[in-house]
């Protein structure tokens, strides 16, 4: 019984230690879930690809210090965006702003949605055309015609 | 007008022109250092800052002390292996007459002052930013990163990494002998 409880007291504490890495604790709670939609959307400078809630390298945690004290003091999602991008560039965002930059990147979609349409639209126009051709009335059809009609007599 | 049995070849041609394209944009794309972050600063101010210095002599240090002359500032900091290799070079820009300001980041106080004592103090002062919070402002995301400042306390350049002779000589030297010629 001793050992047991001398074994849970044990689970217990690495369970709190674990909890208290990603404990960040907000005066509002409604800041928390901003706070995980923006350490999600933004990128970590360092190790490239990871965001700020996956990456643990100084300057993430640093980030995270920061845009938490941002939220704190009223910022919107977007402010606290601009004022990263001033620092760290547009590299920062994972999901980069419409502009002219960037147009291109987000139309691309479209626009192989697009190319796909028509090819697939142009292929199958002429597959019709290949299996149902219109031989009626052509030289090669006459002469069928007429070598029949031959061994007809 | 072509004819449509040469609209035909063209199509038939196309995949591997588009294949040759393709091919042409990400052979370039392998020279490019992902690393390498458009810097977000080139063409703005140097950053409001009040910090103390790190010899605490000099009291505490804002954006005023670094304009008056072309300038370096180099952050920098004891945990940081590459700044061990980059630290010959900047004593030698130092007696060449290059002044260069430290900024020393995240970084504990007592190792930093021993550092300069043992390997030679190349710079005219060094900002202690116990906190990274003038890194943030900076756009610091790892050390050494160096940042030429005119004399109005506009950043001009930023380079992250090693500053060697090369480096200096290709990438700063140019501007900052311009940036000279026109202050004076």
């Amino acid at each position: 019984m001793k050992y047991f409880a001398t074994l849970m007291l044990f689970l217990w504490l690495t369970v709190a230690v674990a909890n208290t890495a990603d404990l960040v604790k907000f005066s509002d709670p409604a800041y928390h879930e901003r706070y995980q939609l923006l350490i999600t959307e933004l990128r970590c400078p360092k190790c490239q690809n990871q965001n700020l809630a996956d990456s643990n390298a100084p300057i993430s945690l640093d980030l995270r210090a920061q845009i938490q004290q941002l939220l704190e003091k009223g910022l919107s999602n977007h402010e606290i965006e601009e004022y990263l991008t001033q620092r760290y560039s547009e590299f920062i965002l994972y999901r980069p702003e419409v502009n002219q930059k960037t147009y291109l990147l987000w139309l691309s979609p479209l626009l192989f949605l697009g190319v796909g349409f028509v090819t697939v639209l142009r292929l199958s126009r002429r597959s019709t055309e290949i299996s149902s051709p219109d031989v009626s009335g052509t030289p090669d059809q006459q002469q069928v015609a007429d070598l029949l009609d031959d061994g007809g007599q | 007008m072509l004819e449509p049995c040469q609209l035909n070849r063209l199509a038939l041609f196309l995949p591997i022109i588009l294949f040759l394209v393709l091919s042409v944009i990400l052979l370039l794309g392998l020279d490019k250092d992902p690393t390498d972050l458009p810097s977000a600063l080139v063409g703005k101010s140097f950053p409001a800052f009040n910090l103390p210095s790190l010899d605490s002599e000099n009291g505490f240090l804002d954006q005023q002390d670094i304009v008056g002359e072309a300038a370096l500032v180099n952050v920098w900091a004891t945990w940081c292996y590459a700044c061990r290799i980059e630290h010959g070079m900047l004593n030698e820009l130092a007696t060449s007459g290059v002044k260069i300001i430290g900024l020393n980041y995240k970084d504990n106080q007592k190792d930093a002052k021993r550092w300069l004592e043992l390997r030679g103090d190349p710079y005219a002062f060094s900002v202690f930013d116990a906190q990274g919070s003038l890194g943030i402002d900076l756009g610091v995301y790892g050390a050494p990163e160096t940042f030429l400042v005119d004399a109005n306390g506009v950043i001009r350049f930023r380079r992250v990494g090693v500053i060697d002779e090369r480096v200096w000589a290709s990438e700063f030297k140019p501007l900052y002998d311009q940036l000279k010629a026109t202050s004076e």
